[in-house]
């Protein structure tokens, strides 16, 4: 085969921070003072924190340090289902830090940042058309702040009916998010099964779908890859119970162009700019989870509102039916300004072609890796494809152990144990922006591990070997917790 | 495009791999009913250079520094950003990582949430911290339902000198569930009164804000003794981190949640977002804190490392039973706040926070001096209230030409405070800057 990126490099020991620095050490440039010292109350003020000081070299050393134990989209294929770790252009980091933008204070007066707001009215109108819905807040700060801000909406509507209603319905299909976001609003969610196919069937939606309950979360494409081929049926007996769809959008990145989500019959959807429109995960966050309704839900997005009105740009609380605010003030401006530079770079024809690649290279890993690992449903998929450990278990080999393995590959492993009716799943989700060469290395990468299951399944056990440390003692962390030194 | 890497031999070499003719044939499993009729109706595509054109001419609209003089805080505060701290934080390792899942593969990212974690308990005398919410309004709403499953109790106390904002927040986040919410009025002197606490049935907590948004600082052990008297958690929440530099912090005051906006630590205010929760509780309370928390462990060899761990609290095991649905990691604006406190050292916060305490005094010195009304004489730390006299709206308004943003109107927000003014004082205001204020709102 070929080589594969996967090597040992030289790389560094580097301490906690607290472990280094000196007392009356600095690394900052502290500004002149150029008033007097005024008298501290001592009832009010103390001590201050006990931090480490450190140099301004020992700082950026530490952290470049850090940085080079870290595996980032710019390393290498992360290729993480349900995550969409595409590339995130440089260009827009560049200028969502532009000082119009990084500077501004939230609460300026209208009139003084107009570009801001104009950004955001124009962002909205964005995402609306690409998901076909028909109006959008851009408040929710992440994917699962999108969801509880549509459960607080679906909460809302069937409260102004004067008919609040208790359950709703969540496919074994869904993200963990649904139910503890439903959870936060009071429902109780009903799990619905996903049929031999991996898709909800319309039988069991209408069997649980009464009038005490608010809706059902869908994911769609679902978390095994696959489209809801149902969901007009599905929308159908739900609104015909007096029932809302919300639609977990965090796998927009398979349809854009393709599926217009308000034809199908979904009522509220939420995006995740991290995730379809290229904005950096930063480890984790900070993300941003709009919300996107049909017309009739509206009056019940969060306030502020971006109105555009005599040519000004304006932010209205005028929403009396409004769930409320979810965040102190709009939400996160910065990765916003991302995703509309993003959208704005691709327009309709690449982001359409986004999504055809992206459902090319799953099905393409998908075929290649078919007779390696045990495919959990053998059918076309859209961005991602899960496979389980089935076949490597007789070698006493399981999901974790390739997982680990693949980082001695130089590739960071799919998402694992996810999602839950797959025993020992393996979800992976290439995007688009891996090409075909990356894709290849992947996939031989992967059959020459299920090879070393069969014949050398130690390798796989002990596995990662090149990495800084080993494998890691979780058991033991959670057992005793060290949260803080 | 230049994101896309695929050629059109990749393309039908691939497609034939799959088995199918077109690209579109590709979603034969999407029923003709579902699919897209007409195509997307966005803007064409633009080039990089375009883009910049387009990007500079919003943000040129916007008023920021150094041109515009901004003395207003009220949750989001102007300091200066070293360029070390933007260059770390602009490392690609950092920014291009997700949550770090697989640990062996993210040391960089877990060390460094373990090291803010420890920073930020320190900061806030606390035991435990994590970097998992998203500001300081959610943060504080996640606090109060923590305390709502700790006491197994329904309702809590919310001063009204919280940041009417975060209060908003708090309101959305408990209504569907029903518990109830008491707003604690205030004293004459710009603090809490505590009073009508005595008139709530079984409290699960009580939470207010120190500094307040009016600037004061509240008596914290005081009132944490008269929350635990109830039984109920005592929450303490901020704006500004900073202020714990000098001011008493609130665990050595009885506080049993600390949280709030860690946005002033190496984060650009970005017009409100992204912004950091901070949230840091006693260990006792630990399983039922919101959101990922990073451990130490050891790795098979022995060596140390660092993994997410107390997982079973959190939605993707205990799905609706989780203590949150917080999914996120905040990593990045938590990693910008360690790379900052790193930065300072506690020499450094101490010194930068007695600076922007010591300007805030001057500005309040020369605007008495100038015969305007400061109706709060509790100590404060950078913000304050000032009186102006009737009329000064229009004043407000001509300053705002002048590039000066005169302070934040706090009519909107307390209808009875017309004519009163939240200002906020920095280090990245100079005393000019301030001279020019006074003569200017004077005159």
């Amino acid at each position: 085969m070929r080589e594969p990126p996967g090597t040992t490099g030289l790389i560094l020991n580097e301490p906690l921070l607290w472990e280094k620095g000196k007392k009356g050490r600095r690394g900052f440039s502290l500004p002149r003072r150029d008033v007097g010292f005024y008298p501290l109350d001592e009832e009010s003020f103390g001590e201050g924190p006990d931090f480490p000081d450190l140099s301004e070299m020992d700082v950026v050393r530490h952290y470049t340090r850090l940085s080079t134990w870290n595996f980032g989209v710019d390393t290498g294929m992360y290729p993480l289902g349900s995550c969409t770790m595409k590339y995130n252009p440089k260009v827009n980091e560049k200028l969502a830090n532009l000082p119009g933008f990084s500077g501004a204070h939230p609460l300026l007066p209208f009139h003084h940042c107009q570009g801001a707001l104009k950004l955001m009215f124009e962002l909205e109108r964005l995402l609306a058309e690409i998901t076909g819905m028909d109006a959008v807040s851009l408040q929710p700060a992440a994917g699962a702040q999108g969801e509880l801000t549509g459960m607080l909406l679906i909460h809302s509507y069937h409260k102004t009916k004067g008919r609040p209603r208790s359950k709703i319905l969540v496919p074994d299909t869904a993200h963990g998010t649904n139910p503890a976001s439903a959870a936060l609003c009071g429902y109780r969610p009903v799990a619905v099964k996903s049929n031999e196919a991996g898709v909800l069937s319309p039988e069991p939606v209408a069997q649980a779908m009464d009038e005490d309950t608010a809706g059902i979360m869908v994911t769609n494409p679902n978390t095994l890859g696959l489209f809801e081929e149902n969901i007009q049926e599905v929308s159908e007996i739900v609104h015909k119970k007096g029932g809302l769809v919300y639609c977990d959008g965090a796998n927009m990145n398979a349809v854009m162009g393709m599926v217009d989500m308000g034809e199908i019959g979904v009522d509220v959807l939420h995006l995740n700019l991290h995730k379809t429109f290229s904005t950096p995960h930063g480890g984790g966050g900070p993300g941003s989870g709009p919300l996107c309704v049909k017309d009739y839900l509206q009056r019940f997005l969060p306030v502020p509102r971006i109105l555009h009105e005599k040519s000004e740009y304006i932010l209205s609380e005028d929403f009396p039916e409004s769930v409320g605010k979810v965040h102190a003030f709009y939400g996160n401006f910065g990765v916003m300004a991302k995703a509309y530079c993003y959208i704005r770079s691709m327009g309709p024809e690449n982001l359409k072609k986004a999504s055809q690649l992206a459902v090319l290279n799953a099905n393409y890993i998908k075929e290649s890796l078919k007779g390696v690992f045990h495919l959990a449903y053998d059918r076309p998929c859209m961005h991602e494809c899960v496979f389980s450990d089935r076949t490597q278990r007789a070698f006493k080999v399981t999901t974790l152990d390739m997982a680990k393995r693949l980082m001695d590959y130089g590739f960071h492993p799919p998402t694992i144990y996810f999602p839950l009716v797959v025993s020992g799943a393996i979800m992976i989700e290439p995007t688009e922006t891996e090409s075909k060469e990356n894709l290849d290395l992947f996939i031989e990468a992967c059959k020459s591990i299920a090879k070393e299951a069969e014949e050398e399944p130690e390798l796989l056990r002990t596995a990662p070997r090149r990495s800084r440390t080993r494998r890691m003692d979780e058991t033991a962390a959670a057992r005793r917790p060290c949260l803080a030194g | 495009m230049r994101y896309l890497p695929h050629t059109e031999d990749d393309i039908s070499s691939m497609l034939q791999a799959v088995g199918t003719g077109s690209l579109d044939e590709l979603f034969s499993v999407v029923p003709e009913n579902c699919r897209r009729k007409k195509p997307l109706n966005l803007p064409e595509a633009v080039t990089e250079w375009e883009l910049n054109e387009l990007m500079q001419a919003l943000s040129s609209t916007v008023a920021s520094a150094p041109d515009y003089k901004v003395f207003m805080g009220a949750g989001s505060y102007e300091h200066y950003l070293p360029a070390s701290v933007n260059s770390l934080l602009g490392r690609s390792e950092f920014v291009t990582s997700y949550t770090p899942y697989q640990a062996e593969m993210s040391q960089g990212t877990l060390q460094a949430i373990y090291e803010y974690q420890t920073l930020v308990a320190r900061l806030l005398g606390m035991e435990v911290a994590n970097a998992s919410l998203y500001d300081g309004a959610s943060a504080l709403a996640e606090a109060l339902l923590m305390a709502i499953r700790v006491t197994g109790r329904k309702r809590v106390a919310v001063s009204c000198l919280v940041h009417p904002l975060y209060r908003r927040v708090v309101k959305t986040y408990l209504e569907p569930t029903g518990y109830e919410i008491m707003e604690l009025p205030r004293l004459k002197n710009g603090r809490t009164d505590l009073g009508p606490l005595a008139d709530l049935d079984g409290p699960a907590a009580l939470a207010v804000q120190s500094p307040n948004f009016f600037g004061c600082i509240e008596n914290l052990r005081l009132m944490g003794e008269k929350a635990h008297e109830r039984g109920a958690l005592f929450i303490t929440c901020f704006t500004e981190p900073l202020a714990y530099g000098i001011v008493k912090n609130p665990g050595s005051q009885g506080a049993d949640i600390a949280c709030g906006e860690g946005q002033s630590f190496g984060i650009p205010p970005s017009f409100g977002g992204p912004a950091l929760g901070m949230f840091a509780s006693m260990a006792k309370y630990v399983r039922n804190m919101p959101g990922r928390l990073v451990g130490q462990t050891l790795d098979m060899e022995g060596k140390r490392g660092f993994v997410l761990t107390l997982a079973t609290r959190e939605q993707h095991i205990r799905r609706e039973k989780a203590t949150s649905n917080i999914c996120t990691n905040n990593s990045l604006c938590a990693l910008g706040a360690a790379i900052y406190m790193a930065s300072l050292g506690g020499t450094g916060t101490r010194e930068l926070a007695r600076l922007n305490h010591d300007k805030a005094e001057y500005l309040k010195a020369e605007l008495k001096r100038a015969g305007f009304k400061l109706p709060f004489d509790c100590p404060t730390f950078h913000e304050f209230v000032v009186e102006f006299p009737a009329g000064f709206e229009l004043r407000h308004k001509e300053l705002l030409g002048k590039n000066i943003v005169a302070g934040l109107p706090l009519a909107p927000y307390y209808p009875e405070l017309c004519n009163h003014y939240l200002l906020c004082v920095t280090e990245t205001k100079s005393k000019e800057d301030m001279d020019v204020l006074v003569r200017e709102v004077a005159s």
